[in-house]
């Protein structure tokens, strides 16, 4: 039994911290940032596993653990390497690619992702419909099999970046003969099809960040399908648990937030202060600065690898006192509470609430509650899933969705 | 460049395993000698307090000398870890003299300056195991932060003569540490609870489980603690931490409301369902849940500030004030409705958590008192009218 080498080191080995920071600097060596275009590098940070290191090697990743991927940030960051601005591709990054990654083939893996990490191609997310909020499973854009190919009709609308996606991920009914979460595929939507219409939905900001989207005989072919037919809903809750993944980030100083200009307005103009606003003002600064802490608590708790339900307290909790902190904001300003930014139809790339004056927060703050999940539904998360009060008793779930009432 | 480290290391706002084990130490102590039949059965007796039971806890565990240095006969520990020990006393509502002894009179005691260093560690190493129980003669919504103007008089000789109103788990008290205004100014002393000069005459209380009584003086002897260059101090210093560590207990209390209460809407059937699946029930407990998850954060904060010595201290305690005593208040109120007729019964014990989250939200400072504090310390000031 011969014995004539040394161990190699194993190629599937997971890379830890100090190995991630050594492939940083031999791609940095090797196209130093500050001569190499942005794009040239971006694909080469791609191509060298530091896109997205949980994700697996040939995809931008190295399989590494996920939490891993803030040193090789930190790392690129000291580098003076551009990102791939994850803010304007937030849609495809958070929620198509996690899904395609688990669901996808192959080929589709290998078709999508690398322009989507680096925001080359855009993508967007079709899944709310006029008739199917709270309860999406009820949605109603029908996918009828036509050999090869899907012929999609139907309405989806709250669709951000709709009129700048390559690509959209889909939901839609192929078995209306099934009880609702039974019937529903998911599909890759090529958003260059003749039959898919754009239109801006203008909110009550007067801004328009969203669209409605028609799809009106569109053709997808089959191998665009995630996951089997049927299995859309199982698919859709990959997509779904990744949208509230996003919290995280760093230590929030104390009136990081929205109260810390109402409290700027406070001090700067004594002549606006009341008794009742006073009051009002401290009961809100107390709760601002319990929910920063709550949400220090929870990034303390991530850090350490004990994950808690309290991320569902958190969307609750600002979602309220944006509401509140930004009506009592257009108290304080009197006079100047009576007068609004600019009502002129525009169309915003991102959600900005420190850019904008307190009307517009006042009206904005109050898709805080409806969007990503209405209060009242994640408070009934939080009373079964974390509580584990009993369900509410339901007549939809075993009646075939084209008997359901709408 | 003082500060400067613990600062932008930032609050550690978790448990650490230590504190889980003292956690699980009480608790199990108080599962089986403090359930709520217990409680209850005591309530109308002579002995509202249970010496076994407190015995068991300091001598046993140690927990009254966990901010004593362990120099001074304590276990050398911080408010971190007493902050847990009221959590637990506040879920079971037991009737100890812990936030009175172990932490506001140790409090009181550890500001102490030089100046009465043998009489302070005379005082405070029985106080530290728990074979005495020490309590800071103040009416009981005292708050950090605010004028202290005692109402005892000391005279040349030392002795003191005056009346202090509401003085929480005084009829429990071996000494007294009591704030006094002399010929040199204020100063703090000790004065043996049973001495003939000494009366102690007890309300009814609204909270059965921490009883207050009503303390008189008449030319009773004393010990001196500090003089005027510390006692303020030394007052202020107990005030503090009692009250950043309230908020602890009041977690406590509020967890186990909801708890209750949760588990009671399970299990009751009405229309044929449990009442815990209608909706309207839902979500009054899932919003209790979400003020704990606050309530929490604040507790461990302000916790963890005190434990740390951080100039933000005052901040912590008060922004935990703020915000707990409404919490537990609200949890408590909540239990009863929501346990129906059930929870109006003396049998039931909601009761005994909505007499102590309410006493508590008076405790220390109310709520409201803590933001008009909060205003000054963060620079939002009132109106000027």
């Amino acid at each position: 039994m011969p014995r004539n080498e040394a161990p190699t080191p194993n190629p599937a080995a997971v890379p830890d911290a100090d190995e991630l920071r050594r492939r940083v600097a031999e791609l940095t060596a090797a196209h130093d940032p500050a001569t190499t275009d942005r794009a040239d590098f971006l694909r080469a940070r791609f191509d060298a596993g530091l896109a997205w290191v949980h994700f697996p090697a040939g995809l931008g990743g190295l399989g590494a653990p996920r939490s891993l991927q803030t040193v090789v940030d930190a790392a690129l960051e000291a580098a003076g390497a551009p990102d791939n601005d994850p803010r304007r591709i937030g849609i495809g990054l958070g929620m198509a690619a996690p899904t395609i990654l688990k669901y996808g083939t192959e080929e589709q893996q290998r078709r999508f992702l690398r322009p989507l990490w680096l925001g080359e191609e855009v993508w967007c997310q079709l899944f709310s419909e006029p008739g199917a909020g709270s309860d999406l499973a009820g949605l109603a854009t029908r996918a009828v099999r036509d050999g090869e190919d899907w012929i999609v009709d139907g309405q989806k609308v709250w669709t951000s970046s709709a009129h700048l996606a390559r690509w959209a991920i889909l939901i839609a009914r192929t078995d209306p003969g099934v009880p609702k979460h039974r019937g529903i595929s998911y599909f890759v939507c090529d958003m260059t099809d003749p039959g898919v219409e754009v239109r801006p939905l203008r909110q009550i900001t007067g801004e328009a960040e969203f669209n409605e989207v028609f799809l009106t005989g569109v053709r997808i072919p089959d191998r665009h399908r995630l996951g089997a037919v049927g299995d859309g809903w199982r698919v859709a809750q990959t997509t779904l648990m990744n949208e509230r993944v996003a919290i995280g980030g760093g230590t929030v100083p104390r009136e990081g937030g929205m109260i810390g200009l109402v409290a700027g307005t406070w001090r700067a103009r004594p002549e606006l202060r009341t008794h009742d606003l006073h009051q009002r003002l401290l009961g809100l600064w107390v709760e601002a600065e319990a929910a920063r802490l709550a949400g220090e608590r929870l990034r303390q708790q991530l850090a350490v690898g004990q994950p808690g339900p309290e991320g569902s307290a958190m969307k609750l909790a600002f979602a309220r006192l944006n509401q509140e902190i930004s009506g009592l904001e257009v108290e304080l300003l009197a006079d100047d509470g009576l007068t609004y930014e600019d009502w002129t139809m525009r169309r915003p790339e991102k959600v900005d609430f420190t850019g904008h004056d307190a009307g517009y927060r006042y009206l904005r703050a109050k898709g805080n509650s409806i969007e990503g999940g209405t209060s009242e539904v994640l408070l009934n998360i939080v009373a079964e899933r974390v509580l584990g009060l009993p369900a509410e008793p339901r007549t939809d779930k075993d009646v075939p969705w084209k008997e359901l009432s709408r | 460049m003082e500060g400067t480290l613990p600062l932008s290391a930032g609050p550690d706002l978790l448990y650490s395993e230590a504190e889980e084990d003292l956690r699980a130490a009480v608790r199990a102590l108080l599962t089986d000698r403090c359930d709520a039949a217990v409680v209850l059965a005591r309530q109308e007796t002579d002995e509202p307090y249970d010496p076994a039971l407190w015995d068991a806890l300091t001598s046993g565990i140690g927990a009254a000398g966990l901010l004593v240095p362990e120099d001074l006969g304590g276990q050398g520990a911080t408010a971190r870890e007493a902050a847990v020990v009221l959590e637990e006393l506040g879920r079971s509502v037991a009737p100890l003299p812990y936030l009175t002894s172990a932490v506001i009179a140790v409090e009181a005691l550890l500001g102490c300056g030089p100046a009465g260093s043998d009489t302070v560690a005379g005082t405070l190493a029985p106080v530290a195991s728990g074979r005495s129980v020490a309590v800071l003669a103040v009416p009981w919504s005292t708050a950090a932060g605010g004028e202290i103007a005692p109402s005892v008089r000391a005279a040349a000789d030392g002795r003191l003569d005056g009346q202090v109103p509401a003085v929480a788990d005084a009829a429990r008290a071996d000494v007294l540490i009591v704030p006094a205004h002399g010929p040199e100014g204020s100063a703090l002393h000790a004065v043996e609870a049973r001495d003939a000069a000494v009366t102690i005459s007890p309300r009814v209380p609204l909270d059965l489980t921490r009883p207050i009584a009503d303390v008189g003086f008449d030319a009773a002897p004393t010990r001196l603690l500090a003089g005027s260059g510390d006692a303020d101090a030394a007052v202020q210093r107990a005030l503090l931490a009692g009250a950043g560590l309230l908020a602890s207990e009041q977690l406590g209390l509020a967890e186990w409301c909801l708890r209750e209460t949760v588990r009671h809407t399970s299990e009751r059937h009405q229309f044929n369902r449990p009442v815990g699946s209608f909706q309207a029930l839902k979500h009054r407990l899932a919003r209790i849940w979400l003020d704990l998850v606050s309530a929490r954060a604040t507790a461990r904060n302000a916790a963890d500030a005190l434990a740390t010595g951080s100039p933000d201290a005052p901040v912590a305690v008060s922004v935990a004030q703020a915000l707990c005593s409404g919490v537990a208040v609200h949890a408590a109120e909540e239990c009863v409705q929501l346990h129906g007729g059930l929870g109006m019964t003396w049998e039931h014990p909601a009761h005994l958590y909505l007499k102590r989250a309410k006493s508590d939200a008076t405790a220390l400072g109310t709520a409201g008192r803590h933001r008009s504090r909060l205003a000054g310390l963060v620079d939002l000031p009132a109106p000027m009218d």
